[in-house]
């Protein structure tokens, strides 16, 4: 395995074999992958990711998997130019990384969970697990019924009713914890080591979260090999955000762009906003929160990567803003009324700080910015119950649609 | 004060394997200071050299994140189960 030297302790250093461990021995920092460059820089070029497969798949020299064995449809989603959406904020050049379209479920996670399925089974687990808010348990449900492998999703029993039957489909064991996602997350840390299960986000997570880095690659590609001047990202642990910034520095490292200036901008809802919120008071830790918005799929109140996001937004010139409930639906609503794209609140929380970030002078009108939507709306119908017109009813008679809808036109 | 402490796994090889230990104590940072005379080098992989607990540790007791309660000034009463968990997981 040329291209992948270890794992390593973002803290301390010190290194380890590549093995399912997430967590340093001594000082408890997060292991991370470590990659051979100048390996991977002689076997990498333009040419070769573009004959490559249409998925994230054509980037596997920047991942640490040997082989794909589920996901292979997953990522090269649509970048798409958002004229109208840009129009009406005052962005000559904004685009839509479309990820509400990833296969199989919907959602950036089936780009992770490609990576830490195909990851688990290189390690010959027969199990696989997460603890999440909801696109991830749909994609780990959907990857092991794919790969045959049993599963056990841990989710907060509150959590929207079309994403707890987007995992059951699949026949997982769905466990439903009382209680928020930093408790579902807490029970799962405890168990996952003595089980023997391949939690993704837990014991796989050094493997599981590298696949966030195809969000930065496949932009960059998509513009032409160019990276954007500004991106806005939402962020719940954190990790998605700094690894998009890890993927866009790793395009440089092995020399398929010359340079990368890209300012990282945060999204969080204001209802569970840790990192936000240590951004702006100028803190270089976090302090947990207690989530309370609609936003669930990025509610986490104590998240693993936040110093990791801080350090990234520090590194790149950026900045953070959060969204209230109402400006998370009127996002939703503004990107589907402009744009055609149905996204959910991670994504509506998205597009609500884009639109601050424009009045507030961060990001200037001519530049290249690109918004992340991560996860689709059609999971999360019930937040826009109560926000959006009734239908017209109408008899089926020429005269009711005359009187009730011609005349109103 | 008899209390229950659950090991993680990095920690174990100072627990001989256990997961699971029992120690006497009415605070969570006095139950650190047992644990360092049970189990010495326990401390240090704790708390750091200003006796804040490290970054990547979470401590719970009774799966109350001690730092919504007193952090390592919270008191801790007879069958309590004070849980360190490595805070490194997650992700939607």
């Amino acid at each position: 395995m040329a291209k992948v030297v270890g794992l390593k302790c973002k803290e301390c250093g010190r290194e380890y074999p590549v093995e399912p461990l997430h967590v340093c021995e001594f000082c408890f920092g997060p292991l991370e992958v470590v990659y051979d460059y100048e390996e991977i820089k002689r076997n990498i070029s333009r040419e070769k990711i573009e004959k490559g497969p249409k998925s994230l798949w054509r980037y596997i020299d920047l991942l640490p998997v040997e082989k794909p064995r589920v996901g292979l449809s997953a990522g090269f989603t649509p970048l798409r130019r958002a004229e109208r959406l840009g129009e009406v904020l005052g962005l000559e050049n904004l685009y839509i990384k479309d990820d509400s379209v990833n296969h199989p479920t919907l959602s950036f996670k089936d780009r992770v969970v490609s990576v830490a399925i195909s990851k688990a089974i290189e390690f010959g687990f027969d199990t696989a697990a997460c603890a999440s808010t909801g696109n991830l348990a749909n994609s780990v449900a959907s990857h092991s019924a794919q790969a045959g492998l049993d599963c056990y999703v841990f989710i907060p029993a509150n959590l929207e009713t079309q994403k707890i039957f987007g995992s059951l489909v699949f026949k997982p064991t769905v466990v439903a914890v009382e209680g928020t996602y930093d408790d579902v997350n807490r029970l799962c840390s405890e168990i996952a080591n003595d089980l023997g299960w391949a939690f993704v986000n837990i014991n796989i997570r050094p493997f599981y979260a590298e696949g966030s880095k195809t969000l930065a690659f496949e932009v960059v590609e998509q513009l032409g090999w160019k990276a954007p001047d500004a991106v806005v990202v939402p962020a719940a642990s954190g990790s998605l955000y700094t690894k998009i910034w890890k993927g866009l520095k790793e395009l440089k490292e092995v020399g398929l762009i010359d340079s990368v200036s890209t300012r990282m901008f945060g999204a969080q809802a204001e209802g569970c906003s840790p990192i936000a919120t240590a951004w702006k008071e100028g803190r270089d830790f976090i302090k947990p929160v207690r989530p309370n918005t609609i936003a669930k799929s990025i509610a986490i109140g104590n998240p693993a990567d936040g110093i990791y996001a801080l350090q990234t937004t520090r590194e790149s010139g950026g900045d953070w803003e959060t969204a209230t409930d109402e400006e998370i639906i009127e996002g939703i609503k503004l990107l589907a009324e402009t744009e055609g794209i149905f996204t959910e609140t991670a994504g509506g929380t998205t597009i609500a700080v884009l639109k601050k970030l424009v009045e507030k002078g961060k990001i200037d009108p001519k530049e290249t910015v690109v918004a992340y939507i991560t996860g689709n709306g059609y999971k999360t119908l019930e937040v826009l119950e109560g926000h959006l017109p009734e239908p017209v009813r109408i008899k089926a008679s020429l005269k009711d649609f005359k009187e009730k809808v011609l005349a109103k036109v | 004060m008899g209390i229950t402490v659950r090991v993680p796994t990095p920690l174990r090889r100072l627990t001989d394997g256990q997961g699971e230990v029992e120690v006497e104590a009415r605070t969570v940072k006095e139950a650190i200071e047992k644990l360092e005379e049970m189990y010495p080098g326990f401390k240090e992989r704790i708390l750091d050299e200003n006796g804040e607990v490290r970054r990547f540790v979470n401590l719970y007791v009774n799966d109350e994140d001690i730092r919504f309660l007193k952090g390592v000034d919270t008191e801790l009463k007879e069958g309590d189960v004070l849980s360190i968990v490595p805070a490194i997981a997650g992700g939607r």
